[in-house]
């Protein structure tokens, strides 16, 4: 199979970014009329709705926890998400990033204040173009802030790829498919932790130092950006002053 | 930090959690280990006649068991040119009192990728050397792993079991004479396995890193990793596998720690194994092919 070209002679990537940018990204709170939290997120062409239901009673009732409230998660990509149709139902895929999803955002959240009750999260994968895991649990986090429901920080992530022998942040699909190492990270930045981590493919120690650097570095953009579009949200309310 | 009841456990796991720390601050375990110290590892190969290959892994009281099988089969449209790899594990309701019969439950989906991604992302099976015709017949190679007893972490194990049955695994021979393939009866070939990856869980309680957890010590931990090697010097896998906070400032230590964990489960295997698996035998065939 013919290799493309994915880093050029300048440094650059195959659509013209540094190794350390992020693609353009756009986020929104308060998108949904009916949920309780809600939020969007473009990062290129990865489409994302994130809503939060709850607290509330928990169901089925037998699943309630007396000392916490229980967080449910359903990661899920619409069929005309990707290229080819993906079945509707929940893939082996889907239900481990639901699952990685629902324990970074649980690192975050004070449940014990909510005991017998429940919260739901729903990240719906509209486009995929690589980082969904990483969007869908920015996008879920500012989905429970507008909510309401307390949390030790917001958390944001992104992935960081080795591609050609060069790490490089946020990859695109085309750069995904080609590359020797894949490693989505979920931090919670005011904190100084990891909230989300997963590895797909080699990197040698000395690297991944290096990539946890570049994650650090790219989350930190994301949770400027977070905090301005929950002020975006809230200044129409006349709740923030500026 | 002022992190109010963030991720209180019920009031039975604080105590718990306070007593283990205490041990911890004197540099032992509840059950007697130090903190870096793993549980006796054994490895027994060919514990199923009919399997190709096949592990049975103690660590402590968890068990595991791994089979290989080896069939033949059309190529995924997108990789023409690779035999296939399907992993599948099962946390069968014999292993403890919490597992369920029934389809594979998130754990069970989480532990079958985790496996997969430490043998197909490190390139320890040579996929490309399993093709008969291309685009047309490959061979596929299945790993199945069940947990028949728990006593925490089922990841380490089930990695360790998987690469022993793939390493001694013996396959059907088969030849290829003009685009047909048939069977060479009784004759039996080595997978071609030319790494083997293993894998370490890590915890945290507070300021302190343990390696492999009892079940009585994972739910009192603050955070856990499940981190796999393929080499003495390379990552394939990483799977931070339940809620909770890991600092940053820790995460360097955490893979170091990991890293020579794994190479002494590496070495420990390579040892067993000495009279069975040749990385060497698998690079020779290869230069034959690009030979011939």
């Amino acid at each position: 199979m013919e290799r493309a070209v994915l880093i050029r002679e300048d440094g650059t990537r195959v659509d013209g970014r540094r190794p350390d940018e992020l693609r353009p990204f756009r986020m929104e709170v308060g998108v949904l009329e009916n949920a309780d939290g809600s939020a969007y997120i473009e990062m290129g062409k990865t489409k994302i709705y994130a809503a939060v239901y709850g607290p509330k009673e928990a169901h089925p009732r037998h699943m309630a926890q007396p000392h916490r409230a229980i967080l449910q998660c359903r990661y899920h990509m619409a069929t005309f998400s990707v290229s080819e149709r993906k079945a509707p139902g929940m893939t082996r895929r889907e239900h481990e990033l639901s699952k990685v999803i629902r324990e970074a955002l649980e690192s975050v959240l004070f449940l014990e204040e909510y005991p017998r009750s429940m919260i739901e999260v729903f990240v719906e994968v509209i486009q995929a173009d690589a980082g969904t895991r990483t969007a869908g649990l920015t996008a879920a986090s500012l989905a429970l802030a507008d909510a309401g429901i307390p949390m030790a920080d917001l958390v944001a992530g992104v992935a960081v790829g080795k591609v050609a022998g060069r790490l490089v942040l946020d990859l695109s699909e085309e750069e995904d498919k080609n590359c020797e190492a894949d490693l989505p990270v979920g931090m919670a930045p005011s904190i100084n932790s990891i909230v989300l981590l997963q590895l797909n493919g080699r990197l040698t120690k000395d690297e991944f130092s290096e990539a946890m650097r570049m994650a650090r570095k790219g989350i930190e953009v994301l949770y400027d950006h977070q905090k301005k579009a929950l002020q975006r949200r809230f200044a129409a309310y006349g709740e923030v002053a500026e | 930090m002022s992190l109010f009841r963030l991720g209180e456990k019920p009031y039975p796991t604080q105590i718990l959690q306070k007593k283990l720390y205490e041990l911890l601050l004197q540099g032992k375990r509840i059950d007697g280990r130090g903190l870096l110290q793993h549980r006796p590892v054994k490895v027994e190969l060919n514990v199923v006649e009919k399997a190709e290959g096949s592990a049975m892994v103690t660590v402590g009281k968890t068990r595991v068991v791994a089979g290989v099988k080896y069939d033949l089969g059309s190529p995924y449209p997108d990789t023409p040119d690779k035999g296939n790899l399907t992993v599948n594990a099962e946390l069968l309701p014999l292993a403890s009192r919490t597992f369920e019969p029934g389809p594979p439950d998130e754990n069970a989906i989480e532990l079958s990728r985790f496996v997969d991604r430490c043998i197909r992302e490190s390139q320890a099976l040579r996929l490309d050397q399993l093709v008969y015709v291309p685009g047309q017949r490959v061979g596929v190679v299945y790993v199945d792993v069940y947990v028949l007893d728990f006593d925490g972490d089922y990841f380490a194990p089930a990695v360790l079991a998987a690469t022993a049955a793939l390493a001694s695994s013996r396959v059907q021979r088969y030849e290829v004479q003009g685009g047909v393939v048939t069977k060479v009866e009784g004759e039996k070939v080595p997978l071609p396995l030319v790494k083997l990856p293993t894998a370490a869980m890590v915890g945290i309680l507070r300021d302190k890193i343990i390696v492999d957890p009892t079940a009585l010590e994972e739910p009192a931990l603050d955070a856990s990793v499940v981190i796999g090697w393929g080499t003495d010097e390379e990552l394939a896998a990483i799977q931070k596998d339940s809620p909770g906070l890991i600092p940053e400032s820790i995460m360097d230590e955490i893979i170091e720690i990991s890293r020579s964990v794994t190479i002494n489960l590496r070495r420990t295997l390579k040892e067993l194994l000495r009279d069975v698996w040749n990385p060497g035998l698998v690079r020779s065939q290869e230069e034959q092919a690009s030979r011939a």
